[in-house]
């Protein structure tokens, strides 16, 4: 090799791609294509969606009456921790990434990620953890069953004393979905400061690239606390060490310390993505710029900072003084300062403007109501009286998956909707998205909303039996859950359909600003390529008649003729 | 696609996208996170230290602090000899850097050897309460660190027989020099931690 300076096109991110665009069999290869893998990610996470989903649905079908029936006591505990890690674990937080993958590149106009092998080995350590977690159903004496959060002493016992146990394989696996997702962490933080078009400023980066960039910050600050308690937990479930056993002079409390710490945020490393895809669909289908741009950009990482100093809100009746319960009190409720210039900023959008209420839109909007509704929930739950009252209750219960799947849930499918067509090439079907958003929006109300009333009436969480005077909620609540089930039937129908048949998509089906819908659709292995446009304006120009990027013409020229 | 129509005419100059010096970028932003778990391990060390009932298992009085702290000197000092080596690098001086590199390679496996005798006449062990455990973990967990950065310095100095190596930079050297660092501060705060706060 010559000692003159490198030409850039030799190092620019690389890999032909085998037999592409049609080659499905790239989908199941160790491609570096951050389109290929974004879509890997998001089938995966479906998948398991599913899985995750008929494991809720056993948990909802045993608390159809009051007493433990249909499903053992001891295995009612392994079902619902296995529930909430499936869904976290293999379901959100795979399928933001997928997002990531597809829209970050796409969005700022790089032509792949930073790192692409290394975001393909990330990838493919999410089907290696779910073989693990998956397989501590085959464990002697069953999975998990320390619900999500694993507490010890809970989480350390081992009373068939096997080395390998099904919560020697929960940590494991917890383990390896922490090194994937720093692995994608750092790619996605590295992409966005580096890889942006030229004159794209980070006023000028839409508010996905915020929300993501936002979110990965949360991921590095606050994942390697969790993967250091869960190391001190693994060495005292297996090694003989006392870190969290109070016979031995450790601390329990300790280990929630650790866990809170990343797994508060982590919840914000999940809404916030679905804040940016409101933040992305609301102008479109409300064809306004969106209000208070740079606000809601800087209020994402306002999110990341007070995310961080939250976490002991989790342990009000954890023996936690009572400084440190006012202290922690303050700071959640700050959170809701940033989260309500977001809100304030959806509506401000949404205001007058031309709405069209296809079905990314009504994902968004019901997800919106949604969101404002779990947002109040969740200021009662951040007052010490009130959260003390109803701690492990219901109530707990339903604030959660009001956030998780009522917002979060209920984003995503938005997102999956209005960007299928640009990385499918396909449109989908709008008469059975319709009837999945109906059957969604109307089962995950029967589910949850009834639930807050069991909680408030005094209902305990994670116990296969309860008071037969809780009977009516539950069975509503049941209901909904398996409606939701039903919901995911036109689901995949329209998917899979749409994917080998739909109507082929234009570049451009929704009219929207932004340089992934200049691009063809599916846009090719390296997006722009050489030719990456030069951005002018900040995003969002909705009815304000200037182009977003230098020579714009060109580039819709271009996408409609490939 | 890329079969672009010829009447498309670009009406202006193509972008590129800077490509140099992402690695460092990522580096650095690994390293942060990666602080973040030695962080929570100080800071759990720091919680159970002061509030556990009985710190020191049975018969066990203390550390000896004579012998670790050579072991402190000859890593710190090493870090600079590391910071000689890159600067013969930047000067194109091939067999210095060889050299230079190769003594701080020494001074960390000095540090691992000091660090196995030490573990070998301890009369405590992993399971000997929170102090067995909390001691062996964050030495442990930092020896592997070291180890780490010893097999990567090894790699480096593989690579520098490669003809053209580092002929268009030293991105490779300048992040394990920067990972050598940054395990050596590590190793003072956890010295301070575990030896001097006794």
């Amino acid at each position: 090799m010559s000692t003159t300076n490198y030409d850039p096109r030799i190092l620019k991110a690389p890999h032909p791609v085998p037999g592409a665009p049609d080659n499905w069999k790239r989908f199941f290869s160790f491609n570096t294509d951050a389109k290929v893998i974004g879509i890997q990610y998001i089938a995966t996470s479906l998948f398991f969606l599913l899985v995750g989903g008929l494991l809720a649905m056993i948990v909802r079908g045993e608390l159809i009456t009051p007493p433990a029936d249909l499903v053992d006591p001891s295995v009612y505990n392994g079902l619902y921790t296995m529930h909430g890690t499936v869904m976290l674990f293999l379901f959100l937080f795979p399928i933001l990434n997928g997002f990531n993958n597809l829209l970050i590149p796409t969005m700022i106009g790089a032509p792949d990620m930073a790192f692409p092998k290394l975001n393909a080995a990330a990838f493919w350590l999410v089907p290696v953890f779910a073989v693990v977690l998956m397989g501590s159903f085959f464990a002697p004496g069953g999975p998990a069953s320390s619900g999500w959060w694993s507490y010890p002493p809970m989480s350390i016992q081992n009373p068939l004393g096997h080395f390998i146990n099904g919560q020697f394989l929960w940590i494991l696996a917890v383990a390896l979905s922490g090194i994937s997702s720093i692995m994608g962490a750092v790619n996605f933080v590295t992409t966005i400061i580096r890889m942006r078009a030229p004159g794209m400023g980070f006023f000028k980066m839409p508010i996905f690239v915020w929300t993501a960039w936002a979110a990965q910050t949360i991921q590095l600050v606050g994942l390697p606390a969790l993967t250091g308690g869960a190391v001190m937990l693994l060495f005292d479930l297996s090694f003989g060490t006392t870190f969290f056993r109070p016979e031995g002079g450790g601390d329990p409390v300790l280990f929630q310390h650790f866990f809170w710490f990343y797994s508060h945020p982590a919840v914000y490393v999940l809404v916030l993505p679905v804040f940016g895809i409101f933040s992305e669909l609301f102008p479109v289908y409300a064809r306004k710029p969106l209000f208070g741009y740079r606000f809601v950009a800087i209020a994402s990482f306002g999110i990341t900072f007070l995310s961080l100093i939250v976490w002991v809100h989790h342990m009000f009746y954890s023996g936690t003084p009572m400084w440190m319960r006012n202290l922690f009190m303050a700071t959640t409720m700050l959170i809701a300062v940033p989260t309500g210039v977001k809100v304030f900023a959806w509506l401000g959008t949404l205001w007058k403007g031309n709405l069209r209420l296809n079905t990314p839109m009504l994902f968004c909007l019901g997800g919106l109501f949604n969101f404002i509704f779990a947002g109040i929930t969740g200021v009662m739950l951040a007052t010490v009286p009130i959260d003390v009252h109803v701690g492990n209750t219901y109530f707990v219960v339903a604030h959660f998956h009001y956030v998780i799947f009522n917002t979060i849930g209920f984003g995503v499918f938005a997102g999956i909707y209005h960007w299928f067509p640009k990385f499918t090439g396909r449109m989908y079907y709008e008469g059975l998205g319709k009837v999945h958003f109906a059957l969604t929006f109307i089962g995950a109300t029967l589910n949850w909303l009834p639930l807050h009333w069991a909680g408030l009436l005094g209902m305990p969480r994670r116990v296969a039996s309860y008071d037969p005077e809780f009977a009516i909620w539950n069975v509503i609540a049941s209901i909904g859950a398996f409606m939701l089930g039903v919901a995911s039937i036109p689901f995949i129908l329209n998917m899979v359909s749409s994917w080998a048949r739909g109507p082929k998509a234009p570049p451009n089906p929704w009219r929207a600003i932004g340089l992934e819908w200049l691009l063809p659709s599916p846009p090719p292995a390296e997006n722009f390529e050489d030719d990456i446009p030069t951005v002018i304006s900040e995003p969002y120009g909705y009815g304000l008649g200037h182009p977003l990027v230098e020579d714009e013409e060109f580039y819709v020229r271009r996408s409609l003729e490939a | 696609m890329t079969s672009v129509n010829p009447d498309l005419q670009l009406h202006h100059t193509p972008g590129h996208v800077k490509h140099d010096g992402h690695n460092m970028t990522g580096f650095v932003i690994f390293l942060c996170s990666e602080s973040v778990i030695f962080l929570a391990f100080f800071a759990g060390y720091a919680l159970l230290k002061l509030t556990a009932p009985q710190w020191l298992p049975d018969g066990v009085e203390g550390l000896e602090v004579r012998m670790p702290l050579i072991n402190t000197v000859v890593l710190v000092s090493s870090s600079f000899v590391a910071y000689f080596a890159e600067r013969y690098l930047h000067h194109r001086n091939l067999w210095g850097f060889r050299a230079v590199w190769l003594l701080t390679m020494a001074m960390g496996s000095y540090f691992v050897y000091g660090q196995y005798l030490e573990w070998s006449e301890l009369t405590f062990s992993l399971s000997s309460g929170v102090f067995g455990g909390m001691f062996y973990l964050l030495t442990g967990f930092h020896g592997l660190h070291v180890i780490t950065g010893i097999l990567l310095m090894g790699l480096m100095l593989a690579r520098s027989f490669r003809p053209g190596n580092y002929d268009k930079g030293e991105m490779g050297v300048a992040s394990v020099s920067l990972f050598w660092h940054f395990v050596d501060v590590i190793w003072i705060i956890l010295f301070l931690l575990i030896y001097v706060w006794q």
